[in-house]
């Protein structure tokens, strides 16, 4: 099995893994790392793209990725403090409630 | 040594992304002068989408190298025919909706940050429309969907907290699908310039993958049954120019791309075409059905957009199944036809909801209050949805009927009247409570029940109605520069 293989089965794994749990967890939070965990597997996918044999890495991957990330990163906050926000308002709720 | 660089090319094919850009940022950075920096913003972009407009009319083709960069490695923003009457919704939705945001007193609650998020938006959306590189598509569209989410929380209730919060992750799901199709599409081909892949799509044994799941991130940020969970309470719980941002304009982001890959990059195989038709189909019955049922007006204009979109996704699939029987122009229109009818429909709803009070559709008619214009913008809005003529959603259906006809696809066409029939039935539930005001009697009295906000959504339902008797120019704008092919009518 060359590097390429292993790298490449185990992203297509890791996005799998993710998709599924991004489907059908209950908790948003668990949600959202799930669906991290798919990206970074679709970043896996990219990467390997860099892989050239007997050469230097081809750089244009490695930009995607990074872009990539700092994509998933603002979704990934944005995320939390909407689950944040609702978190507060679901406790102000029941509060006012006797 | 210093290269020759066209400056008026240049200018203009940026300044539909970056005027709003900066029209964000101003606004951000200046809360009290948000509304004039958004305007200036929206206006800046307005003339820079006219001038390329009119390059693309003239029969040139713009592009920009950005930087200087050519693919594979550089971005290119490129316009054809179909770029600029996207670029050209987008300006008169905006304009329309930040005028009747302009107009209105403003809530309590975001009125500050409703600028920023607007503008990110449009720099987001402009970016899709004039991207030639499949990468750069992605970003814009997740910048896109990142305002809309901010945009849908301004209310700040539970509701749309929670709804947003759907939203966002049905639209990172997206993201990600698309990140996955894009990695396997490089890995394959080495590149992600639309022109470039097309000459390459399908000749790796990814491919198909790759665009199966490009295409279900797409499908799953324009709600396209059965992915459309998310969208009727996002769209229903968020202010009112909100949610004819939302519904009229975001939504179209995806679906665009979609056609740009379907038939511009895909070599679209009959299944694969059966698969959007049969779930175009699906989103007609469930988004009418569930409209029917609806109790509340906002509710049932979001679930008519499910519908809606499913129209849309119908006439993908025909034009997929039999590419030489209908043009892709018949989607365009209906996009077009539903982008401005259902933008003044939500502002609509949202004026006769500020007037009368709530929006209880069952008990529309028994208010004192009287907001006679926003229920003619309404009336106008809903007669080009359902499509009679003149109205543009009348040129949109018949272009799909007409083709759906050439192909002999009758099952097609029953779907497609089936929709129609069933926007008649939703629809009447709110215009029937709009005539019979007997209910309550009293006094007329000064206040009529109108304002100057109402003047917008009335403009953009009266171009909805009116468009359709301009559908041949607009077909022939969307002709120029043959973005996805030449046109059957073109080629006999």
């Amino acid at each position: 099995m060359t590097p390429e293989t292993i790298y490449g089965a185990t992203g297509i794994a890791l996005f799998a893994i993710g998709l599924y749990h991004a489907l059908v967890l209950p908790s948003a939070l668990r949600r959202i790392v799930a669906l991290n965990v798919a990206s970074v597997g679709a970043g896996f996918v990219m990467v390997i793209a860099a892989w050239r044999p007997g050469g230097g890495a081809d750089p244009v991957p490695h930009a995607l990725v990074i872009t990539g990330i700092v994509v998933l990163v603002a979704a990934t906050a944005v995320a939390l403090a909407l689950v944040r926000a609702l978190h507060d308002a679901d406790t102000t709720e029941t509060d006012d409630t006797p | 040594m210093i290269p020759q660089i066209d400056l008026a090319a240049i200018d203009w094919m940026l300044v539909p992304v970056l005027a709003p850009l900066l029209g964000a940022i101003a606004g951000f950075v200046l809360p009290r002068a948000a509304t004039a920096a958004g305007m200036a913003g929206l206006g800046l972009s307005a003339v820079g989408s006219a001038a390329i407009t009119a390059q693309v009319r003239t029969g040139a083709a713009p592009s920009t190298a950005i930087g200087g960069w050519e693919p594979p490695l550089g971005i290119v923003l490129a316009a054809d025919g179909l770029t600029a009457a996207f670029l050209l919704l987008t300006v008169v939705l905006t304009l329309a909706i930040g005028t009747t945001r302009a107009l209105t007193p403003a809530p309590a609650r975001g009125a500050a940050i409703f600028w920023p998020l607007m503008l990110l938006l449009v720099a987001g959306l402009n970016g899709a429309f004039l991207s030639t590189d499949i990468f750069n598509i992605y970003v814009t569209l997740e910048v896109a969907a990142l305002a809309a989410v901010g945009l849908a929380v301004l209310t700040g209730s539970a509701a749309a907290l929670r709804a947003a919060l759907n939203y966002l992750l049905a639209g990172m799901l997206g993201g990600v699908l698309i990140l996955l199709g894009i990695g396997l599409l490089f890995h394959a081909h080495g590149r992600l310039d639309l022109a470039g892949l097309a000459a390459v799509a399908g000749s790796a044994p990814s491919d198909g993958i790759a665009l199966i799941a490009i295409i279900a991130g797409l499908a799953l940020k324009a709600a396209l049954f059965p992915l459309h969970a998310w969208l009727p309470a996002a769209h229903s719980n968020a202010q009112a120019p909100v949610s004819a941002l939302l519904s009229a304009l975001v939504l179209k982001a995806p679906l665009y791309v979609a056609l740009r890959l379907w038939v511009g990059v895909l070599d679209p195989a009959t299944a694969s075409g059966t698969v959007l038709g049969v779930m175009g189909a699906g989103a007609i019955l469930w988004g009418s059905v569930q409209a029917l049922r609806a109790e509340r007006l906002k509710l049932l204009v979001a679930y008519s957009t499910v519908a809606q979109v499913g129209l849309i996704s119908l006439a993908f699939g025909l034009s997929a199944a039999n590419p030489a029987a209908i043009a892709w122009t018949g989607a365009v229109t209906l996009m077009l036809a539903h982008g401005l009818a259902k933008a003044a429909m939500f502002m609509a709803a949202g004026r006769i909801v500020e007037e009368v009070g709530h929006d209880r559709i069952a008990e529309l008619d028994r208010s004192p209050r009287r907001p006679t214009l926003a229920q003619f913008s309404f009336a106008l809005a809903a007669i080009s949805l359902i499509g009679l003529p003149p109205t543009l959603g009348f040129a949109g259906k018949w272009q799909l009927m007409e083709g759906a006809v050439r192909a002999d696809a009758w099952i097609w066409l029953a779907m497609a009247m089936a929709g129609t029939l069933l926007s008649v039935g939703y629809l009447s539930r709110v215009l029937v409570g709009f005539l019979r005001f007997d209910r309550v009697r009293g006094a007329v009295g000064e206040h009529q029940g109108w304002t100057l906000a109402d003047g917008p959504p009335l403009l953009l339902a009266v171009t909805a109605f009116g468009a359709g008797l301009f559908a041949t120019h607009i077909i022939a704008l969307l002709a120029a520069g043959a973005p996805l092919g030449q046109l059957p009518g073109a080629m006999q």
